[in-house]
């Protein structure tokens, strides 16, 4: 049973070793914020953080994923307050959302290794595919994420919500708060 | 209020009021779901004791399903059913279709039709036993796989009468042409390719089907599933509050939903069905390729005198849909001589439909590339020469234009873009490996009002509460509802929630056409106003003197708070517009203009957009924010479908070659430069009460044309083939070596 630490918790996973990340994480996690858009490493829908990397989870089995840090849409921060979270609402990077767990992985790696990335930068590191045509305002909303990173800036497009962590994920149908498994 | 629009509203209510939420460029509340992971799309609910289905696609291009070896996966672990029912789609409905399309799954009408279902515990499972399966068929010679042949076979094809036009004598008018173009040009296949593949849940409570699917139009499915399985739209309901993307390819109900339905009220079991990719792009609808024969005939200053622009498009044989190619030749220039003409080739292809901007998308793009030939030609600059034929009426049935800022949009586009700094001669500008060069196109795409219904309720507390199915696709209909029932009863947008893509709620216009927003809003208009006449009878205020903001309402020297004036009982009112005689009286279109610079390289023919500017005017702006990412997200599409998109064939056997997204090339990041998006100002009253158009489409209408004429003036090489790769231009390159 392939286990690793998903969203900061030890997970084992109880599935053949073959499977691939992206519907382990989807089918026995319930964490559908990481989306299937190909399953060929195409589209980068799946993106998620494996030992801080943007890896495409449909690429990588459970074996290989054994014993690494794992951190999904999901859990890039419990209350929405990521400098790429805020950015890409405050910049509108967002149209139908169906990449954009994916963007959002690519991007908070990308700032976590370089808060000041050019335009070309960006375009290397974020070679995700947005149907709807997003690409012009993800440059605007990366550099003003490094902005926030960098404390040069603060936004609150999204700000966290007022309320407990539980009551918020269980309002939200891909979270279970943290204690819901020793109930 | 509304009902039919029969007449201009020339009142510009929206003017009037003081929230100052329309057309502001607020954020789309769904936002912040969306960069969590939590906004639920089709296949992510938990529905207890689940189970998956994958689909088994037919190899042949034509034929039928001989025998199904259901012993073949017999003791294959998890394996619950085969399902190869009667009811089961043989392809998609087309949009507003509201009735069943062609079903029966024993027939196979194209390669990559699904035939079976398989369903099974887990979706390993049901996967490993589709591909396990064992199938017989009985090949037949399909009616025709290629879409244009060379040789001596002629295509089988229909005219479609409806938008055929021959007036005047179009061959005289070439002949008395002081300068003409008889030129044709090509388009290839194409893929909506929506980020989320087609998926849907299916569910069963007695003889109730609650589905939740990628849906964009729910009023439709809910009677296309219902005609389907053969049961009363009463008992179906859709939900679809969020969807990956449709561009088109989810306007009428599809194989999953029909197959997960007929299975789980088979087994007993809610059912999920997910497309894989592939199965996306051989199963779903895809645009026509095209050959348009384009004739232009002009008088020595450039006038047209004649337009000639007849297409060859494709679908299965007994499909009726037909790329509206011509759609904005009708309207857009003068010209007293035309002939405008649809064929439909039949072929055993994936069968074709709407996908963004059907008509236009390809339309345009050729006609602005014919129309820079004949710049060219005249010697005249190729802005002027659109200025010069735009006409006063519509050059056929004489009806007047309802707001235009075609020339507008033309000369703003230029002065931005800095069109002045273009040289006219191709190859005039070099840097290092690259030929430099501008080129730039009109954009028109016609306007349409769909029936709409939208609810509105405004609670004791002083809150409002926005309802209808209409769907949020990603175009911004959750911000934008919201905002002008916001507007109109002066409640400021934190108060202001917004339910959508349930098919309980009243039936809005759904996602497609650009329709939307100007159809679903001007029902919520109307039941905001209906709203506001109750309060201002409340306060004691004629309704034109009520002023309403922040919650607050003034008028005949009263004042009171919206929530006194509501009282204990919750204010609720169902609005409804239908287009009506505006519709006939006017020819409505939103248009604009591209300008783009390209690079192609010297040696390999490589092009790429360095920049590109878009000026639009589809009357008033709802929100800055998600209308131009409307427009930008067009004009990315404008470089996919200049520069990659093709869908190919296989023209022995009929398969698509190309199912996935690493060789069907939509436009990465690294294809798109900046793109300037210039929103003009402009009231349609004749469009809708809210004096909006359609902005969903406008972006792609013709940019791929302004892209081809920027190669032309960079290189000197006229492609009349989209898209334009680099083989279409590495031999017609001049010597990188000369000068």
């Amino acid at each position: 049973m392939p286990s690793m630490t998903v969203n900061e918790r030890p997970i084992r996973f109880d599935m053949d070793p073959e499977t691939p990340l992206l519907w382990a994480l989807r089918d026995a996690a319930n964490l559908t914020g990481t989306k299937y858009g190909c399953g060929n490493g195409d589209c980068g829908a799946c993106m998620v953080l494996v030992d801080g990397e943007a890896l495409r989870s449909c690429l990588i089995t459970i074996a290989e994923a054994e014993g690494r840090q794992i951190t999904t849409i999901e859990g890039l921060s419990r209350d929405r307050s990521h400098p790429v979270q805020q950015a890409m609402v405050a910049e509108q990077a967002i149209q139908c959302g169906f990449c954009t767990p994916g963007i959002v992985i690519a991007a908070a790696a990308l700032i976590a290794r370089n808060a000041d990335p050019s335009d070309a930068d960006i375009k290397q590191a974020i070679p995700n595919l947005c149907r709807c045509g997003v690409y012009p305002r993800l440059i605007a909303a990366v550099k003003r994420a490094g902005r926030v990173a960098r404390r040069v800036e603060r936004i609150s497009a999204a700000p966290a919500p007022g309320i407990d962590a539980r009551d918020a994920a269980a309002s939200v149908p891909a979270m279970r708060p943290a204690d819901e498994d020793s109930r | 209020m509304f009902g039919m629009y029969n007449k201009p509203d020339t009142d510009n209510f929206l003017d009037t009021t003081a929230q100052g939420l329309i057309g502001a460029p607020l954020d789309r509340p769904e936002g912040k779901l969306k960069v969590t992971g939590t906004a639920c799309y089709a296949a992510e609910y938990v529905l207890p004791d689940c189970v998956e289905g994958a689909f088994v696609l037919a190899p042949i291009s034509a034929g039928t399903v001989k025998w199904i070896d259901r012993a073949s996966i017999a003791g294959m672990p998890g394996v619950l059913g085969v399902f190869a029912d009667d009811a089961m789609l043989r392809r998609a409905a087309q949009g507003t279709a509201g009735k069943a399309p062609a079903q029966g799954v024993q027939t196979v009408d194209y390669f990559g039709q699904p035939v079976a279902l398989v369903v099974a515990e887990t979706f390993e499972q049901a996967v490993a036993a589709a591909n396990a399966l064992q199938i017989e068929y009985a090949a037949t010679d399909p009616v025709q796989l290629d879409f244009d042949p060379e040789a001596e076979t002629t295509p089988v094809v229909d005219a479609r009468e409806d938008s055929a036009v021959d007036q005047g004598d179009l061959d005289q008018a070439m002949r008395d042409a002081i300068h003409s173009v008889d030129v044709t040009y090509r388009t290839e296949a194409h893929a909506a390719a929506a980020m989320e593949p087609h998926a849907a849940m299916a569910e069963w409570n007695d003889d109730h089907l609650t589905l939740r699917g990628s849906y964009q139009m729910i009023g439709h499915n809910v009677a296309e599933l219902a005609d389907s399985l053969g049961i009363s739209e009463k008992n179906v309901r859709i939900l679809a509050p969020y969807v990956g993307g449709g561009f088109g390819s989810k306007l009428g109900i599809s194989y999953e939903a029909v197959a997960a339905a007929i299975a789980a009220r088979e087994l007993a079991r809610p059912v999920r069905v997910v497309l894989s990719r592939q199965q996306v792009f051989r199963a779903v609808m895809r645009r026509s390729e095209t050959r348009q024969h384009i004739r232009l005939a002009a008088d020595a200053e450039g006038r047209l005198t004649g337009i000639g622009h007849e297409a060859l498009t494709s679908n299965l044989p007994d499909e009726d849909f037909a790329e509206p190619v011509t759609q904005a030749t009708d309207f857009l220039y003068r010209g007293e001589h035309r002939r405008l003409a649809v064929k439909r080739a039949k072929i055993a292809r994936t069968p074709a439909g709407s996908v963004r901007a059907p008509g236009e998308a390809v339309g345009m793009q050729a006609l602005e590339a014919a129309m820079d030939e004949l710049a060219e030609r005249v010697g005249l600059d190729p802005v002027e020469l659109r200025l010069r034929n735009i006409p006063e009426r519509h050059p056929s049935s004489g009806t007047p234009y309802s707001s235009r800022m075609l020339a507008q949009a033309l000369e703003e586009g230029a002065r931005s873009f800095g069109w002045d700094r273009r040289k006219p001669q191709p190859c005039a500008r070099r840097e290092g490996d690259w030929w430099i060069g501008m080129g730039m196109a009109s954009a028109a795409r016609v306007n349409m009002m769909m029936p709409a219904k939208a609810r509105v309720t405004l609670t004791p507390q002083g809150g409002l509460v926005v309802e209808s199915d209409q769907t949020d696709i990603g175009t911004g209909s959750y911000a934008i509802l919201g905002q002008i029932a916001g507007e109109t009863l002066g409640i400021p947008i934190d108060h202001v929630s917004v339910r959508l893509g349930d098919s309980a709620l009243p039936t809005g216009a759904g996602s497609g056409g650009s329709f939307g927003a100007i159809s679903t809003g001007s029902a919520v208009l109307s039941a905001s106003r209906a709203i506001r006449k109750t309060l201002a009878s409340r306060l004691g205020c004629r309704t034109d003197e009520l002023v309403l903001r922040d919650g607050h309402a003034a008028g005949g020297n009263r004042s009171a708070s919206i929530a006194d004036l509501v009282g204990e009982e919750a204010l609720v009112e169902t609005g409804r517009i239908k287009p009506g005689k505006t519709a006939m009286q006017y020819t409505q279109a939103s248009y604009g203009a591209f300008f783009a610079e390209v690079a192609v390289n010297v040696w390999t023919g490589e092009t790429r957009v360095r920049r590109m500017t878009g000026a639009f005017g589809f009357g008033r702006v709802l929100n800055a924010k998600t209308a131009r990412s409307q427009c930008l997200g067009g004009m990315v599409w404008c470089i996919g479908s200049a520069l990659t998109e093709e869908l190919a064939f296989d023209r022995r056997d009929g398969h698509l070659a190309n199912p996935d997204l690493a060789e069907y090339h939509v436009p990465v990041h690294r294809d798109v430069p900046d793109l300037d998006v210039i929103l003009l100002e402009e009231r349609d009253p004749a469009a809708s009460p809210l004096q909006a158009k359609g902005v969903g489409e406008l972006g792609i209408c013709g940019g791929a044309g302004a892209i081809c004429n920027a190669i032309y003036n960079a290189c000197g090489v006229r492609v009349r083939s989209f898209p334009m790769t680099l083989d279409k231009i590495i031999e017609h390159l001049p010597d990188p070596l000369a000068n």
